[in-house]
């Protein structure tokens, strides 16, 4: 298993982190490292295994369907790094 | 005048009740070692004049006779837990300057019980390591030191400040959280008792997430029993998380007394590799030999997944934090670096926010869950978890508890450079198992290596059953007699 640059800029992306190029090369020898020592799962025979999806076998509860908190637009905007009225703000995103 | 900072929960709790001295002097007494042990780098964020204000509103109870379990009993909050109107960082620096508008239920009921908070605890930046190196607010160090060395160690990670104030007396105990070691290997490098309860036990509402399916908080402390009254404080059912679990929780503190006579305790033959430290495999036939004496029957079990589980680990938490991490994004709270476009403004203030510990598992996290390999990755990884759970399963079938080493080493050097990250997650080689099946474990400071340095065992037991880990714990803390940092407790 070995990840390309290519691989890593691409996930890079996807996870919205701007890696500068001279960081790629020692970034995809970690990862290769990692990854080539992940693939040991392998090894195991999980074909009649049901994933274990959480931290626990209880059911989930259930809840009324109801508002139960809101209508805080201070509290909610208190740590805005930019705000507008009651609005955060953002780089212009439709022209 | 004695030192009021040698004391444990129980003992200040009575001293308290019989008006030997008062919170506000006990309370005192821990700012002022807080401030004089700036040098360990425990504490992000001092909260001493929060304290005081506290305290005096314990004293108040406490005179009118109304004294709350855990009245003027100074504590540290991780610095994972939000506080409200106190700045809560993770160790990141894309949480620059977040003061939180809420509690988090476990840090709001410490407080309903009457504790005062000395302030937020440094650790590993989002709780992702075990040298408490990756903070952005610098390396926590160990206030131990080895024999004849002046070097500086590691508290080990991530609860790495909570350990090292419990263990230096700053604070008489803390919160810490526990994703694959957490609690438990910084406990055991500082030489203080790490209870991770069950996953579900304590309330994740208010914890900065890391690995959602993982997360577990849980006391840290100097004593079994100190562990008891606050893990006692801590739990209960929580409608605002939804895994939160809605069952009774036994009465640990009443448990301790109870011993463990007649009870059959395991030891994985997994966890005794080729090549393990002799110190620690010494320590753990130690451990055994002292369960035998109080009257238990120890017999080796089999793991068979065990080394499967930190691979395990290393796709299913950093998968979960790629998720949960998302939310870092520069809207609405913490860093902005401004960009050109939406996407660039993200992309920038990520790249700076997030250290690099972190950002490796973010994109291990989103390689594993891309298309194409979430298949062959994170399904995968979720299978293999359920095998290590049902070897625990089958275990506990046999067993009522599981004695092991907690940590491969003692604490190690702030300058042994350990660049490679697999070298680094080893540390958790015998934590994380439990933690992938969800079951509570707990670190006892045990003995001293030859260097001087502590070294911890951990009890494992079947899910809900924290009244056994307690007792076991119990027992071999009567045994080991571990002096602590300080020569008594």
């Amino acid at each position: 298993m070995s990840l390309d640059k290519a691989t890593v800029r691409r996930i890079a992306h996807l996870a919205r982190i701007d890696v500068p190029e001279a960081d790629l090369d020692p970034m995809v020898k970690e990862l290769t490292g990692i990854m080539n020592w992940i693939e040991q799962l392998k090894e195991v025979n999980t074909d009649a295994v049901a994933p274990m999806t959480g931290g626990t076998d209880m059911k989930l509860a259930w809840r009324k369907d109801a508002v139960t908190d809101g209508a805080q637009p201070e509290k909610v905007l208190s740590n805005a790094p930019d705000k507008h009225d009651s609005f955060f703000s953002v780089p212009k995103v439709v022209e | 005048m004695t030192d009021l900072t040698r004391f444990t929960i129980a003992s200040a709790r009575e001293h308290l009740r019989k008006k030997d001295f008062t919170a506000l002097e006990l309370t005192d007494a821990h700012i002022a070692a807080m401030e004089s042990n700036r040098h360990l780098n425990a504490f992000i964020t001092e909260t001493a004049d929060l304290a005081r204000e506290r305290a005096k509103e314990s004293d108040f109870r406490i005179k009118n006779g109304d004294a709350l379990p855990l009245d003027g009993i100074p504590l540290g909050i991780k610095d994972l837990f939000c506080t409200e109107g106190v700045q809560t960082t993770a160790g990141s620096h894309i949480l620059k300057g977040f003061r939180p508008n809420y509690e988090s239920t476990v840090s709001q009921k410490l407080r309903d019980a009457g504790s005062v908070m000395l302030g937020k605890l440094n650790l590993d930046e989002f709780a992702m390591g075990s040298s408490n190196m990756t903070s952005y607010y610098g390396d926590v160090i160990n206030p131990w030191k080895a024999r004849g060395h002046s070097a500086d160690l590691v508290p080990g990670g991530s609860s790495g400040g909570s350990a090292a104030s419990v263990a230096a007396h700053l604070a008489m105990g803390a919160t810490g959280t526990d994703t694959g070691g957490s609690i438990r290997q910084p406990a055991a490098f500082c030489g203080i008792v790490g209870v991770k309860p069950t996953y579900g036990r304590c309330s994740r509402w208010g914890v900065v997430a890391f690995a959602s399916s993982l997360d577990q908080a849980g006391p840290m402390t100097r004593t079994v029993r100190d562990a008891a009254i606050m893990l006692n404080a801590m739990v209960g059912f929580d409608p605002k998380d939804s895994t939160s679990a809605n069952l009774p929780m036994p009465d640990v503190e009443a448990a301790l007394t109870k011993g463990v006579k007649g009870m059959k305790i395991g030891l994985p033959k997994e966890y005794r590799p080729a090549g393990l430290n002799a110190e620690v495999g010494m320590l753990w036939d130690k451990g055994a030999q002292w369960l035998r004496d109080a009257g238990a029957e120890v017999i080796e079990i089999d793991l068979p997944h065990t080394k499967y589980a930190l691979p395990t680990y290393y796709i299913v938490a950093p998968a979960e934090a790629s998720s949960n991490l998302a939310r870092y994004d520069g809207v609405r709270y913490g860093l902005r670096v401004p960009g050109k476009s939406l996407d660039d403004m993200y992309a920038k203030t990520r790249a700076e926010g997030f250290g690099k510990e972190v950002k490796r598992r973010i994109l291990i996290g989103t390689y594993v869950l891309s298309a194409g390999y979430y298949d062959a990755y994170y399904l995968k990884a979720q299978k293999v978890r359920a095998l290590i759970a049902q070897d625990f399963e089958k275990a506990f079938g046999k067993v009522d508890a599981i004695l092991t080493p907690t940590a491969p080493t003692a604490a190690f050097g702030l300058n042994d450079k350990i660049d490679d990250p697999v070298a680094m997650y080893l540390n958790d080689v015998f934590t994380v198992p439990a933690s992938l099946a969800g079951i509570p474990g707990a670190s006892v400071p045990a003995g001293l290596t030859a260097h001087g340095l502590p070294l911890g065992l951990q009890v494992l037991t079947k899910r809900w059953d924290e009244e056994t880990l307690f007792r076991v714990c119990q027992v071999l803390e009567d045994s080991a007699k571990f002096p602590g940092l300080k020569g008594e407790r």
